[in-house]
């Protein structure tokens, strides 16, 4: 009788009081550990330094704005994943880094790109698949790259990528230049196995690699305590890695945390696995109804704004005043609307470019 | 020249570019401290030290990666697979990112890596462990694939491949690496990458084999010697880009063809140069193109199974009396 009442129970393939489906009540996809209580200039960053911080972030979030108007308008086709609530961790980390420490991440890359040295008007005619693009309008949207200034990509394949981190670091250690990659993923490439090999040789061989997952809440529409058991950050427990767990909705915490990461992996050549806990204000994509999630969980981030928080921190501090932060607006509503008419005025690619970049060489036979 | 064994002709030409490159570096499992899994990597680890030859966990995905993204930057590795079998765990790492990436981001990386070790078949190894996985790979744009048959061609063509700025694919068989040849010892010894050779000139068929059916392919022309069968064996060599026009010079010769390739036969390396040929050579031809490959299952292990499963001479001496019209 008892093994007839067990097999009567309902199976379910899903963690249980997780989700709204489950509970009704809002969950938070992630808990924020606490901000740097530390000013600016606690952290060795001048006035200027938070204010350029603060453009960098407000470029990022209108042309991302920007960008989905005119994907809505049909401007341009593909995918397109938006970066927007996560821009203080692309912005904290590039602060914290050198120049030429690497950065390789996955498809949200706008944000990465823009603050690595991609121009918005290169971004934007990327966008548009315009031969001006970043990477030539073979990319897209997720392939944003800027080599020569050590942003090595955005990527499609989940995951895919985090291998590629580690060879970058990998060749790093092996000339000893003593540069620092920092590799980027999202929640849902935790479960990937590329990542689990990744780390054990990282940790094995002492690469200098920062593994940062942007947890942003959702693998897609599945909701992180739906996909991953157990804190993403005690991954790193099972191969004896240093690890951390960031406030990545502030752009000073983001900065002092990834500074001080960086130094250590520079100093004893021994990787990092850090979770970095945000969000995602828009859908994964374009298409995405977002029916995973709940209005009101939605606003309660919006509250931590990274970018009005920057903004109000410049406010409050006496950085600048209400007018000079008006003025950083329209300078770059200004050259985000110059970034649009530069992607539409400029040429699709040449037939003939379908044939370039596959090989190094130029007369390679191409198979018919 | 000297005479050398198929993994002794692999290990020189990575010896000699090794002591020419210092960024060229040897990545996989077993090919340090254990010398490799099939002796390839002899004596690289003494000479080279764990800094460029470099045992990596079972991890073919996680391993196939890091070369990747070290290639990227700056590095020029080999990874070693134990088997090509085994690759298909790394299949992500070079068909979307070694073969993708130049091209994604609008020509600003270049991927030197040469992803080299046995290809197909060893025997009763049963059906994980027999595929063959050069045209699977070759379907792919952005990779080339050699295969050779010989230690000579193996030299040439993986001193070519590691010189090479683009991911190649280097293949090679457990059953071949004892093979004997003469092998060219000068440094600057290459063959270039997409040409196929005339390894036996005839006048009757030509018969296309690479890799281990080459051998195959020798077997059944010395038989038909005999019956005053006269077989041109064309042996591609490379079979990424694929040298059609030395195939189509030798079937305006003959005006019959034969395909032997140790793949399953569907959209294999054999239907490819079937199709070429029809467009490029259908007004030579005396008779349809025959081909000898796997049959369309997996690899037995009974010894009866497997043996009637491999292409045999006996299969290729069937196709050419097919298009001889003997019988």
């Amino acid at each position: 009788m008892a093994k007839k009442e067990k097999n009567a129970e309902e199976v379910t393939f899903t963690p249980k009081g997780t989700g709204i489906r489950t509970n009704g009540e809002i969950v938070r996809s992630t808990e924020l550990p606490d901000p740097t209580e530390k000013k600016h200039s606690d952290l060795d960053l001048s006035d200027d330094d938070v204010v350029d911080m603060f453009e960098q972030m407000y470029l990022q979030r209108r042309f991302e704005e920007r960008a989905m108007q005119m994907y809505q308008k049909g401007k341009f086709g593909g995918f397109l994943h938006l970066y927007m609530g996560q821009e203080a961790i692309s912005t904290g980390t590039t602060y914290a880094l050198n120049d030429d420490d690497d950065i390789i991440t996955a498809y949200r890359d706008h944000g990465w790109g823009l603050v690595r040295g991609v121009s918005p008007k290169e971004g934007m005619a990327e966008l548009y698949g315009k031969e001006t693009g970043c990477s030539k309008g073979k990319g897209g949207s997720m392939h944003f790259a800027n080599v020569d200034e050590h942003f090595w990509g955005g990527y499609g394949i989940v995951g895919g990528h985090i291998p590629l981190g580690g060879g970058i670091a990998f060749a790093n250690k092996y000339k000893q230049n003593n540069r620092v990659t920092a590799c980027f993923l999202g929640d849902g490439a935790v479960p990937q196995g590329a990542l689990h090999e990744t780390l054990n040789m990282s940790q094995n061989w002492g690469l200098p690699c920062i593994y940062a997952v942007e947890n942003n809440g959702y693998a897609m529409g599945t909701a992180v305590h739906r996909h991953s058991v157990g804190e993403i950050v005690d991954r790193a427990d099972g191969f004896n890695m240093k690890k951390m767990v960031i406030n990545g909705m502030d752009v000073l915490t983001v900065y002092e945390k990834m500074k001080e990461i960086a130094d250590d992996v520079r100093e004893n050549s021994e990787p990092w696995f850090v979770e970095i806990r945000t969000y995602r204000y828009r859908g994964h994509s374009m298409s995405d109804p977002m029916k995973y999630r709940t209005k009101e969980e939605l606003e309660e981030y919006e509250k931590l704004d990274p970018v009005a928080r920057i903004k109000n921190y410049l406010l409050d501090e006496d950085i600048i005043d209400e007018d000079k932060v008006e003025e950083i607006e329209d300078s770059v509503e200004d050259t985000v609307m110059e970034a649009i008419d530069f992607a539409e005025e400029s040429d699709f690619p040449e037939k003939e470019a379908l044939y370039d970049h596959m090989f190094a060489e130029d007369d390679y036979p191409f198979h018919t | 020249m000297a005479e050398l064994q198929f993994r002794e002709a692999i290990r020189a030409a990575i010896d000699e570019e090794m002591s020419q490159d210092e960024d060229i570096f040897v990545m996989g499992e077993e090919v340090a401290e254990y010398d490799g899994a099939y002796k390839v990597t002899e004596g690289l680890l003494d000479k080279y030290g764990s800094k460029r030859m470099i045992d990596t966990p079972i991890s073919e995905l996680g391993f196939a990666g890091i070369g990747v993204g070290a290639a990227m930057n700056g590095l020029r590795p080999i990874v070693e697979f134990m088997t090509f079998n085994f690759a298909v765990l790394a299949a992500d790492q070079i068909i979307n990112h070694a073969s993708k990436a130049r091209y994604m981001t609008g020509g600003q990386v270049e991927i030197p890596i040469v992803f080299r070790g046995p290809n197909a078949s060893a025997g009763q190894l049963s059906a994980t462990h027999s595929v063959s996985y050069d045209a699977m790979y070759a379907h792919f744009p952005g990779l080339k694939v050699i295969y050779t048959s010989e230690p000579a061609d193996a030299k040439g063509l993986l001193k070519s491949a590691i010189r090479d700025d683009n991911p190649v694919l280097f293949m090679e068989s457990e059953q071949m690496y004892g093979l004997k040849g003469e092998v060219p010892e000068e440094d600057d010894f290459t063959i270039p990458i997409g040409k196929a050779k005339v390894k036996r000139e005839g006048s009757d068929v030509t018969v296309v084999a690479h890799g281990k059916m080459y051998h195959v392919a020798t077997q059944a022309a010395e038989k038909l010697a005999k019956e005053d069968v006269d077989v041109e064996i064309v042996d591609p060599r490379t079979v990424k880009p694929l040298d059609i026009e030395t195939i189509v010079k030798s079937i305006r010769k003959t005006n019959r063809c034969v395909v032997v390739d140790e793949a399953h036969p569907f959209g294999g390396l054999a239907a490819e140069v079937g199709y070429l040929i029809q467009r490029e050579a259908f007004d030579y031809l005396d008779a349809p193109v025959q081909r000898v490959t796997l049959p369309d299952t997996n690899a037995p292990f009974a010894k009866n199974l497997f043996d009637e499963w491999l292409p045999s001479p006996e299969q290729v001496i069937d196709a050419v009396n097919t298009v001889t019209y003997r019988k």
